[in-house]
């Protein structure tokens, strides 16, 4: 009798909650149930990662065989575009600077935060929902139409944006209608970032499981949570500056323009005064923080993926947090090495080469801690510990050659040539899209109750981390070369760069089978929705929260409200029954105390 | 399914959801303004000549406008104690006058624009102008977006008082927050474009 009256009493609280039944338009378009909008999410920014792809590989066409015609889709791309098939040089600068917005803000971030955090950092606590379900709604589609206004872009008179995704002033000043499209995008997408950090950073803080204490929390939600405090105080500088480069553009104002500027011949009729540097600063002051928001999920993910299939503890959980918020505060004063060539002096470049250097620190200590975990381990080589094993030694590469970037002198001659293109590269695509390739294949089973395809899915990483290398390792080559990361012919006519000119079509093919091998991930991710091996809820074994909910979990979550009685990695604890004590198992071998 | 600490605090944090949430949005309006200010900085300092603010606007119509802000963070304190006593009928003519001072500052500003207008003084005209401009817009529509949430909070929003008193009061808190934090910025918008 007692029994039914709670049951009864539930069900009429959650009535007066929901108000009423909720139709199919506020189930899976406007939802504000935090899984959905994970979802809407990761798919809104696969898309966008493929389409940047996509104009990548066309650009590799014109590096590979400057001048010839495009095979195919060449005559598809418009006259103004591409002429006969041949791509014209502007249109090439639009592909250029686009790839790189897309991919950075409409793809990676929205993928690794939006869609990892939003659908797994609720669970992973043992949250209900976020903690404002409605901003985060608002939060995607404010995303939503900042990518709508990015695509729309291209089809304006002059085309998209093409003054790099840097938007260097004066250059973004004087270039075609694209660029103020530009600018409107990014102000949506970072409300949309903003509304996300808010929400991200209230939730982790707020609604933790009872028993659920900092140094309990899964390394997934550390990092989300220092990814949140970047997203929340850096986008805002650059909302200053595109603000300012708006005005520059549409109210006539000088800002970014110095005086006595003469475009093709002709001296502008502004009134000057404006300042250049300004805007590297500002927009810098965000992009540098940026690059943490977009490798600091990654390594959470990796975590996650590590110590579940090494069968044991993270190693130096506590050095891991540590060095994590450490990176948070330290790369909000390292912007400026990117700038090392404007001139700005030898006092500034010496200060932002010491804390480029300092901030290399925790991020060894990160990659040290992650490679000794496996130390000892029973590995299972599952698909997303193989993404997830590969991500050390390419995020290793990726982050040791940006050490002679961050030292004034051998960045005076690497600045702007391949050799940086492949640097970062290296720290964001086979290190963080690996990472999120291994998210993905992770937490598939959490979302859908299938797992997904293992043979494709092997298919997948042995023919993508085969093929990334062709991409990015000869970039290495040529850089060192000198050759220039913005030249339309690839370098053609760069004298110094005719040896390693042979490299540029290796690249490109290794681009084309890159996205050949992306095939299997598409199929696979759609395919197993229906056909992947159906399994129970927890079905890696793992211990951490989110597995203790039901697959795919119900609006609410959790059957019963969690609570946590251990560290979230008890794997292979002596004395206990099976290799994992899940965080919600009150009783069992060992029951550790908390240890904060 | 309901959100747990909508409207009591979580005892280790101190604070519930609205609270932390509304101050993290204040710590980045921070970096917002703080980044324009610091252009500010960087453009005056490398200015040639720099123009007093006193050739362009007019100080008196600016002090005017800095004592309306003040009252109206005033009356925005008064209304949410009277909340806080259980008053609602107080709570609401507090609620009119600070939405009725700000649309009196908003007045204000636009008079002051249609002068800058009707005198050619647009913000291509020079970095002063353009700073000036571009500065207090942006804080014109913070004051826009106040108007609106307090608007909202003394009209339909107040049904709520009699539903769910202490949620209605954190919503109050939480937006008398914001209206300061706004106020504050014109303290530091006024001294740097008109005095300074």
């Amino acid at each position: 009798m007692e029994n039914v009256t709670t049951a009864e009493h539930v069900e009429h609280e959650e009535h007066g909650h929901d108000e009423h039944e909720l139709s199919f338009l506020q189930t899976y378009v406007f939802s504000q149930d935090h899984k959905v909008i994970g979802i809407q999410y990761a798919v809104t920014a696969m898309l966008f990662l493929l389409f940047g792809f996509s104009l990548m590989m066309l650009m590799r066409w014109q590096l590979a065989f400057p001048g010839a015609p495009i095979p195919i889709i060449g005559n598809l791309l418009g006259q103004a575009n591409a002429p006969g098939g041949i791509m014209l040089p502007e249109f090439y600068n639009q592909l250029g600077a686009m790839h790189g917005t897309i991919m950075v803000f409409l793809g990676v971030v929205p993928l690794a935060v939006g869609g990892f955090g939003n659908y797994v950092l609720p669970l992973q606590i043992g949250a209900p929902d976020m903690a404002f379900p409605r901003l985060n709604m608002a939060s995607y589609w404010s995303f939503f139409l900042g990518g709508v206004v990015m695509f729309a872009s291209f089809f304006v008179p002059g085309g998209a944006a093409n003054s790099g995704w840097t938007s260097y002033a004066p250059l973004s000043v004087i270039a075609t209608e694209g660029q103020t499209w530009w600018l409107v995008g990014m102000l949506f997408l970072i409300a949309s970032s903003l509304l996300g950090s808010v929400n991200f950073i209230v939730t982790t803080l707020q609604l933790r499981a009872p028993g659920l204490s900092f140094m309990r929390l899964p390394f997934f939600v550390w990092a989300q949570l220092v990814t949140s405090f970047l997203l929340l105080l850096a986008f805002p500088p650059l909302q200053a500056a595109g603000t300012l480069q708006l005005m520059d553009r549409v109210a006539g104002t000088s800002f970014f323009m110095p005086s006595g500027l003469v475009v093709a011949d002709q001296a502008l009729e502004i009134s000057g005064g404006g300042n250049p540097l300004l805007w590297q600063h500002l927009f810098w002051f965000l992009a540098h923080p940026e690059v943490y928001v977009l490798i600091l999920p990654a390594m959470g993910i990796v975590a996650e993926v590590i110590a579940n299939n090494t069968r044991k503890p993270l190693w130096g959980y506590r050095a891991l947090v540590a060095s994590i918020i450490f990176l948070g505060f330290m790369s909000f004063v390292v912007w400026a090495h990117h700038m090392f060539l404007t001139g700005m002096g030898t006092t500034i470049s010496a200060f932002f080469q010491t804390t480029t250097m300092i901030i290399s620190i925790p991020s060894v200590v990160i990659l040290s801690a992650l490679f000794i975990s496996l130390y000892g381990g029973s590995i299972r080589y599952t698909v997303p510990m193989l993404f997830a094993l590969a991500f050390l030694p390419m995020f290793g590469i990726g982050g040791l050659t940006g050490l002679p970037l961050g030292l004034s002198a051998p960045d005076l001659h690497l600045h702007d040539t391949y050799y940086v293109i492949g640097h970062f590269h290296y720290v964001v695509a086979p290190g963080t899209i690996f990472a999120l390739f291994a998210g993905i294949y992770y937490w598939y089973p959490k979302a859908t109750g299938r797992v997904m395809n293992e043979v494709l899915g092997k298919i997948h990483f042995w023919g993508s981390i085969i093929a990334i290398n062709f991409v990015f390792m000869p970039m290495f080559i040529t850089g060192l070369a000198g050759v220039n990361r913005r030249l339309y012919d690839g370098g053609m006519t760069y004298a110094h760069g005719q040896e390693v000119m042979e490299w540029n079509a290796v690249m490109s093919y290794g681009a084309w089978a890159l996205g050949f091998f992306q095939i299997f991930f598409i199929f696979n991710f759609f395919w197993s929705i229906r056909n992947g091996r159906q399994v129970n809820d927890n079905p890696w074994q793992s211990t951490t929260l989110e597995w203790q909910a039901p697959s795919p979990p119900p609006h609410g979550n959790f059957a019963t409200p969690p609570e946590a009685y251990r560290g979230p990695y008890e794997y292979s604890v002596p004395g206990a029954s099976s290799d994992f004590t899940m965080q919600g198992q009150a009783s069992g071998a060992d029951p550790e105390p908390a240890r904060v | 399914m309901e959100i747990p600490y909508t409207v009591t605090a979580r005892p280790d944090t101190g604070l519930n959801n609205v609270k932390l949430g509304i101050w993290l949005f204040l710590a980045s309006e921070v970096m917002l303004f703080g980044g324009l200010f610091s252009s500010y900085v960087l453009l005056r300092v490398g200015a040639v000549e720099w123009p007093a603010g006193a050739d362009f606007v007019n100080i008196p119509i600016g002090t005017f406008n800095t004592a309306v802000l003040i009252g109206s963070s005033v009356t925005m304190v008064l209304a949410y104690a009277s909340l806080k006593l259980g008053d609602l009928a107080k709570f609401k003519t507090y609620m009119a006058s600070t939405v009725l001072l700000a649309v009196l500052f908003l007045l204000v500003k636009s008079y002051e624009y249609y002068e800058k207008i009707s005198h050619d003084h647009l913000p291509s005209h020079g970095t002063f102008l353009a700073i000036y401009w571009t500065m207090t817009a942006l804080h014109g529509l913070h004051i826009i977006g106040g108007v609106a949430v307090n608007g909202y909070l003394w009209g339909p929003g107040s049904s709520m008082f009699h539903t769910k008193r202490d949620q209605f009061i954190g919503r109050v808190e939480a937006a008398g927050l914001y209206w300061h934090f706004v106020d504050l910025v014109w303290i530091f918008l006024f001294p740097v474009l008109y005095l300074l």
